[in-house]
C-alpha cells in the first residue's frame, strides 16, 4: 500500500490527492499557532492567527482595505493587460517567423535579466509618481518573460499541421489565423495564467516607492508602524487574489478547450 | 500519347551540410497516369518522403521539375492533397469541421459542405462521428478522417506519406481496404509511399522500388492483380510471386543501408 504511494508517477485517488493538500495547509497553520500561542516567538515579530484575523476584519470594516484592493487590482490588471496586448502578438510572430525571432529574441533575452525594480528610479524620473509609473513596473516585470513564453508555445505547433494546411489550400495568412493561432490558444491561456501570477508579485515592488494607496502601500506603512498583523493581512490578501485569478484562468481553460479531453466535457 | 497526370522530370535533391554536400535524391524521373495508384517502396532513409514532399511543393528540388497536367508546380496547393504519417487533424475542430476545412477556405456554401462531409463520412465508414473531436478517435479513425479531408477538397492527385505507418498490423490491413474502396469510388490519382512490401503490392497498379543513399529509382514493377481487390488476394500465388521479387530487390538495398 505504502509502496504504491512512493512509486514514481503512479496515480493516486482524487480524494487522497486533495486531502494531502488540505493537510499541508493545516500543518502550516498548526506550526504558526504553536509558535505564537505557545509564546515561543515575540508577538511583535509574529502575531497569532486570531490577531491577524481580527485585524483583517477590522481593516475591511473600518479601514479602507477594499479601496486599497481595488486600486492595487486595477494597477496589476492594466499593467498586465498592456504587457499581454503587446507580448502575445509579438510572441506569436517571433514563434512563427524566423526574422522576427532573430530581431527580438536577443534584446528581450537581455532585458529580461534586468530587475524590474531597478528601473523604478528611472521610471520616476521619466514619468513621475503617478499611476503610469506603477503600471510600468508591472509591465516591465511581466512583458519580457511573457513574450518569450508565447514564442515557445507557438514554436511547438507541429510542422506537419502547417504543411497539411498548405496542401488544403491555406494561404500564409490563413495558416496564421486558422492554424497557428487556434493551435497555440491553450498554451497562450496557460502562459497568461502563469504570468498574471507574477504580475501580483511585482505589485508590492511597484507600490513601495511613491505610493499613497494600495495593498503594497498598506504593507509598507504597517512596517513603519510595527504592525506585523497588518503586514500578514496584506500578504494573505495578495495571495488570495492571485489564487482567485489563477482559478479564473483555469476555469476559462477548462471551458474553452474541451476538445483536449477525451470525455469532451 | 496522352499527357500524364503527374510527371516527375529529373528531380534531384542535394542537402548542404557542414561536411559538404549530401545527395538525398539522385535525378529521378517517372510518370503517373490519370487515375493510377502508384506506390514507392524503399527502406527508411532512402529519400522516398523527399520525392513526395517535392511533388507536394513543401520542399524545393535542387534540379528538375514536377509537372501536373503538363504545368510545372510552384509551391504547395490544394490540387495536391496530402496525408501524413503523423496525425495531422486539427484537434480543435470536430471530425466534420476537419473534413470540410479546405472547402471552407475555398468559400463553399454550408449546404455543399454538409453534403460532402456526409458523403465522405460514409465513404470512410465513420457515420455518426461527425461531432467527435480527434482526441476521442483511435489512430485508424484519425487517418480515415485525414483521407476524407484530403479527398473532400477534390485534389488532382493524392499524396500519401506512409499514412498507415503508425498503426498496428490489423488496423493497417483494414485501412488498406478502406483506402482502395475510396480510391475506386473517387478515381483519384494516388502516389503512396511505404516501406511495407505487402502494402505496396496490395494497393498499387505499379510499384517503384527505391534505393538508399543516394535515393534512386531502381525498378518499376507493374502489378497485374485483378481489381477490385480485397484481403484474400494476399493469399494468392501471384501475390506471393510479386512479394518475392520485391523482397529480393529491397533486401539488397536494406543490406546496403545498415
Amino acid at each position: 500500500m505504502l509502496g504504491k504511494l512512493f512509486t514514481p508517477k503512479k496515480e493516486i485517488s482524487k480524494k487522497l490527492y486533495s486531502s494531502v493538500g488540505i493537510i499541508t495547509f493545516i500543518l502550516v497553520l498548526a506550526i504558526w499557532s504553536i509558535l505564537t500561542y505557545g509564546g515561543f516567538v515575540n508577538a511583535l515579530f509574529l502575531p497569532t492567527p486570531t490577531a491577524v484575523l481580527s485585524t483583517g476584519i477590522d481593516l475591511f470594516v473600518n479601514g479602507n482595505l477594499l479601496s486599497d484592493i481595488g486600486i492595487s487590482f486595477s494597477r496589476v490588471l492594466v499593467g498586465f493587460l498592456i504587457a499581454a496586448a503587446i507580448g502575445v502578438p509579438l510572441g506569436i510572430l517571433m514563434g512563427s517567423l524566423k526574422i522576427m525571432q532573430g530581431a527580438f529574441e536577443p534584446i528581450i533575452g537581455f532585458i529580461r535579466y534586468m530587475p524590474a525594480s531597478a528601473f523604478i528610479p528611472l521610471l520616476i524620473l521619466w514619468i513621475g509618481l503617478g499611476e503610469t509609473q506603477k503600471m510600468s513596473v508591472i509591465f516591465l516585470g511581466t512583458f519580457f518573460q511573457l513574450t518569450l513564453m508565447i514564442m515557445d508555445v507557438t514554436k511547438n505547433v507541429q510542422n506537419d499541421l502547417i504543411d497539411v494546411s498548405y496542401t488544403l489550400g491555406a494561404s500564409k495568412v490563413q495558416v496564421f489565423t486558422r492554424v497557428i493561432l487556434p493551435a497555440s490558444m491553450p498554451g497562450i491561456v496557460d502562459t497568461l495564467r502563469i504570468t498574471f501570477g507574477w504580475a501580483w508579485t511585482y505589485l508590492v515592488v511597484a507600490e513601495i516607492v511613491g505610493a499613497s494607496s494600495g495593498i503594497g502601500y498598506m504593507i509598507m506603512q504597517a512596517s513603519r508602524f510595527l504592525q506585523p498583523d497588518k503586514i500578514i493581512v496584506g500578504i494573505l490578501i495578495i495571495g488570495l487574489l492571485g489564487l482567485m485569478t489563477d482559478m479564473l484562468f483555469k476555469a476559462i481553460y477548462r471551458k474553452s478547450f474541451s476538445w483536449m479531453r477525451k470525455d469532451g466535457m | 500519347m496522352e499527357t500524364p497526370k503527374l510527371e516527375i522530370k529529373d528531380v534531384g535533391k542535394i542537402f548542404k551540410t557542414k561536411s559538404g554536400e549530401t545527395t538525398a535524391l539522385e535525378k529521378t524521373s517517372f510518370t503517373i497516369k490519370d487515375g493510377e495508384f502508384v506506390t514507392i517502396l524503399g527502406p527508411s532513409g532512402c529519400g522516398k518522403s523527399t520525392v513526395l514532399r517535392i511533388v507536394a511543393g513543401l520542399e524545393e528540388a535542387t534540379s528538375g521539375q514536377v509537372l501536373l497536367d503538363g504545368q510545372p508546380i510552384d509551391g504547395p496547393g490544394p490540387d495536391r492533397g496530402m496525408v501524413f504519417q503523423s496525425y495531422t487533424l486539427y484537434p480543435w475542430l470536430t471530425v466534420k469541421e476537419n473534413i470540410t476545412f479546405g472547402l471552407k477556405l475555398k468559400g463553399s456554401s454550408q449546404k455543399e459542405r454538409d453534403d460532402l462531409a456526409q458523403y465522405y463520412l460514409q465513404l470512410i465508414g465513420l457515420e455518426g462521428f461527425e461531432k467527435h473531436y480527434p482526441v476521442q478517435l483511435s489512430g485508424g479513425m484519425k487517418q480515415r478522417v485525414a483521407i476524407a479531408r484530403a479527398l473532400a477538397n477534390d485534389p488532382k492527385v493524392l499524396l500519401m506519406d506512409e499514412p498507415f505507418g503508425a498503426l498496428d498490423a490489423q488496423t493497417r490491413n483494414i485501412m488498406q481496404e478502406v483506402l482502395l474502396k475510396a480510391w475506386e469510388k473517387s478515381k483519384k490519382t494516388i502516389l503512396f509511399i511505404t516501406h511495407d512490401v505487402d502494402e505496396s503490392i496490395f494497393l498499387a497498379d505499379s510499384v517503384h522500388v527505391m534505393t538508399a543513399r543516394p535515393g534512386r529509382l531502381k525498378r518499376n514493377v507493374p502489378i497485374a492483380l485483378d481489381r477490385p481487390r480485397d484481403f484474400s488476394v494476399k493469399g494468392t500465388p501471384e501475390f506471393a510471386q510479386y512479394k518475392e521479387e520485391l523482397l529480393s530487390l529491397i533486401r539488397e538495398e536494406s543490406l546496403k543501408s545498415i
